[in-house]
């Protein structure tokens, strides 16, 4: 019963999702494109996170980072003159895995609260190396003159739009696939308890790294995809308070579910934009609402409709 | 000349590092007795610096200011603590920092409603106004004051932790909370004082840098991003750890930024050295944080015992 409610509620918002650049072609509004692209963006980061976050137990307050990284790749080399939409996707996946794997290291050689704290640090020093660099814009950011040259498409919304649809699906298959798996049994297990993985013979760190790596490229072709769509780049992107919101966007989807970080990105996103409707002051409510959520929603928005057997077990592993 | 740069940039290197220190000695208290982290501390920094400007303005008192606007601070840990933040005492730390940054979003943007969007600024006392002479380097009073001050607060500390029978309970209580509390110790109230320590402390903070630095609303974050680099370096839960972290990344920090770009000039062409000089100095104190974690992921203090 439960579940074909999920199906069902995940498959409208999919179907909806899919709907936008058909509506925006009948209505010939592009804006529409921009802006549940934007929710998309968000919602593959949140997947990103979600990895290490829910399915890993890792508290990164960093990832924000790695939609920077991914986001300038595309501003610095088409500053450069280097324009292949290709060349662009590449380098900020190569980019990214470069410096995961140090930072990953470093930040899971400690646990909990020294970690979230590591994890901020790092993408502190990523932020403030781009407010540094002056030739790229500075803090005031970078506006992309050209985008990334896919030939015919190139800067085209629907093109953008559908194909971060598409990363957005491949993207989900791959983490459904991979939680079921070996690797994802291990990295669910360390969650609970990495020094019995580790007695039963199964070195935990590995299998953490790796999932670290992957939600950072994850997250790097999010940014890759937010350049493009907005033409824009900037620090702002990477401020710790983007990696602040991703955090909540995976908690009221709900922790450890597929399909949640897709509710919990849209959920956080369209809130904050009514809120904006309403007030100017929008933080001083949305501040709050954190607070409660965090409070009151244990099982996120996704966890709401997972029946009582699951759910139990679900919370088991809240630690 | 180059020895007078040196000098002087090393003591506002320890006035910044007294200043972190000051931040990081609450927050590690806070995260030692109570297992909880605080992203809203740099909001109570904010608020101390708002606290202490309207009150100098109004009462055109300096002193009185900085001592009203940490005592303000107190009264304002205790309220949070008794309203709500205990709340969160047993939630998990990822539940507390979302939590925080809830309170972090909020009090930026209610500061922004009470006192608006431009910075508001504060004069240092003029008595301050000139400089003290220290070995030859003339250096500003002001600035000095605040060193002073901070070694004071840390002494201060020390007796407090060390040599007071509330001291006592706060170390045992980070020890084991669980058995201060069985030996019928109202840890409750313990819990309360030390947040409400840590909130004067940051409090201070803030009143102190008000003539130093332009007041505005967001001017926590910052501040509050080094000081948990500060007691990741120190250890967490570690007060002493708190004092040489914070000096350390006050020190390197200062210094790096003034003479990187000079090391850089000198060695690099002048072009590359202006584009790598600034983006090298800032990542400097994250660079040596993730070199020390490397080797001692606890800290260069790590605190053994935890109930």
């Amino acid at each position: 019963m439960a579940r074909d409610l999920r199906t069902f509620v995940a498959t409208s918002i999919l179907i909806f999702l899919a709907a936008v650049p058909l509506y925006a072609w009948l209505a010939d509004d592009v804006y529409v494109l921009t802006y549940f692209g934007r929710i998309l963006a968000f919602a593959l980061a949140a997947i990103g996170l979600n990895l290490v976050l829910g399915f890993g137990g890792m508290a990164s307050l960093g990832h924000a980072m790695y939609i920077g990284l991914g986001a300038y790749t595309v501003g610095i080399l088409s500053s450069l003159g280097l324009l292949s939409g290709w060349l662009h996707l590449s380098v900020a996946l190569v980019t990214t895995f470069i410096i995961a794997i140090p930072v990953g290291w470093v930040a899971l050689r400690t646990r909990g609260m020294a970690f979230i704290m590591i994890t901020l640090a790092f993408a502190q020093l990523f932020f403030y190396v781009f407010v540094s660099l002056r030739q790229f814009g500075g803090d005031e950011g970078l506006s992309l003159t050209q985008l990334s040259d896919f030939g015919v498409l190139t800067g085209n919304k629907y093109a953008v739009y559908t194909s971060l649809l598409v990363a957005l699906l491949i993207t989900l298959w791959l983490v459904a696939r991979l939680v079921d798996s070996r690797f994802g049994l291990v990295l669910r297990a360390t969650r609970f308890n990495a020094r019995r993985v580790n007695a039963v013979g199964t070195s935990s760190q590995p299998y953490r790294l790796a999932a670290y790596v992957l939600s950072a490229e994850i997250c790097a072709v999010a940014g890759y995809f937010m350049a493009n769509l907005n033409g824009f780049v900037s620090p702002a992107m990477m401020s710790w308070l983007v990696s602040a919101e991703l955090m909540v966007m995976v908690l009221l989807g709900g922790m450890g579910t597929i399909f949640g970080p897709i509710a919990g990105a849209a959920g956080l996103l369209l809130i904050e934009d009514g809120l904006k409707l309403m007030t100017e002051h929008w933080p001083l409510v949305l501040g709050p609402l954190v607070l409660l959520m965090v409070l009151g929603l244990r099982q996120g928005l996704w966890g709401m409709l997972l029946p009582e057997r699951e759910k139990a077990r679900q919370s088991g592993g809240q630690h | 000349m180059t020895f007078n740069l040196v000098l002087g940039q090393a003591l506002n290197g320890l006035q910044f590092g007294l200043l972190l220190f000051l931040m990081a000695a609450g927050l590690t208290l806070v995260f030692g007795i109570m297992s909880f982290v605080n992203l809203a501390h740099g909001s109570l920094y904010m608020f101390g610096a708002y606290f202490a400007a309207t009150i100098a303005s109004h009462s055109g008192s300096f002193v009185l200011a900085v001592i009203l606007a940490a005592l303000l601070m107190f009264v304002l840990g205790v309220l949070l603590d008794a309203g709500g933040l205990q709340l969160l005492h047993r939630r998990s730390h990822l539940d507390q920092v979302l939590a925080t940054f809830g309170v972090v979003l909020f009090a930026n943007e209610l500061v922004r409603v009470v006192w608006g969007n431009a910075p508001v600024y504060m004069d240092a006392p003029e008595a301050l106004a000139g400089a003290v002479n220290l070995f030859g380097v003339n250096y500003p009073s002001y600035r000095f004051a605040i060193i002073v001050i901070g070694l004071l607060v840390a002494l201060g500390l020390y007796l407090l932790i060390e040599r007071t029978r509330i001291g006592m309970l706060i170390r045992a209580g980070a020890t084991n909370r669980r058995m201060v509390s069985a030996l019928g110790v109202n840890i409750g109230w313990l819990n309360r004082f030390v947040f409400a320590l840590g909130a004067a402390l940051a409090g201070l903070a803030g009143a102190m840098v008000g003539p130093i630095l332009s007041i505005e609303p967001g001017m926590g974050e910052p501040v509050l991003i080094l000081t948990l680099v500060v007691i990741v370096i120190g250890g967490i839960g570690s007060i002493r750890g708190a004092f040489f972290g914070a000096l350390v990344v006050g020190v390197v920090d200062t210094l790096g930024r003034i003479f990187i770009p000079i090391w850089l000039r000198e060695s690099l062409d002048p072009a590359m050295a202006t584009a790598v000089g600034p983006a090298l100095a800032s990542m400097l104190v994250y660079l040596m944080m993730a070199v020390i974690l490397a080797f001692k992921p606890d800290g260069l203090f790590p605190v053994k015992a935890r109930g």
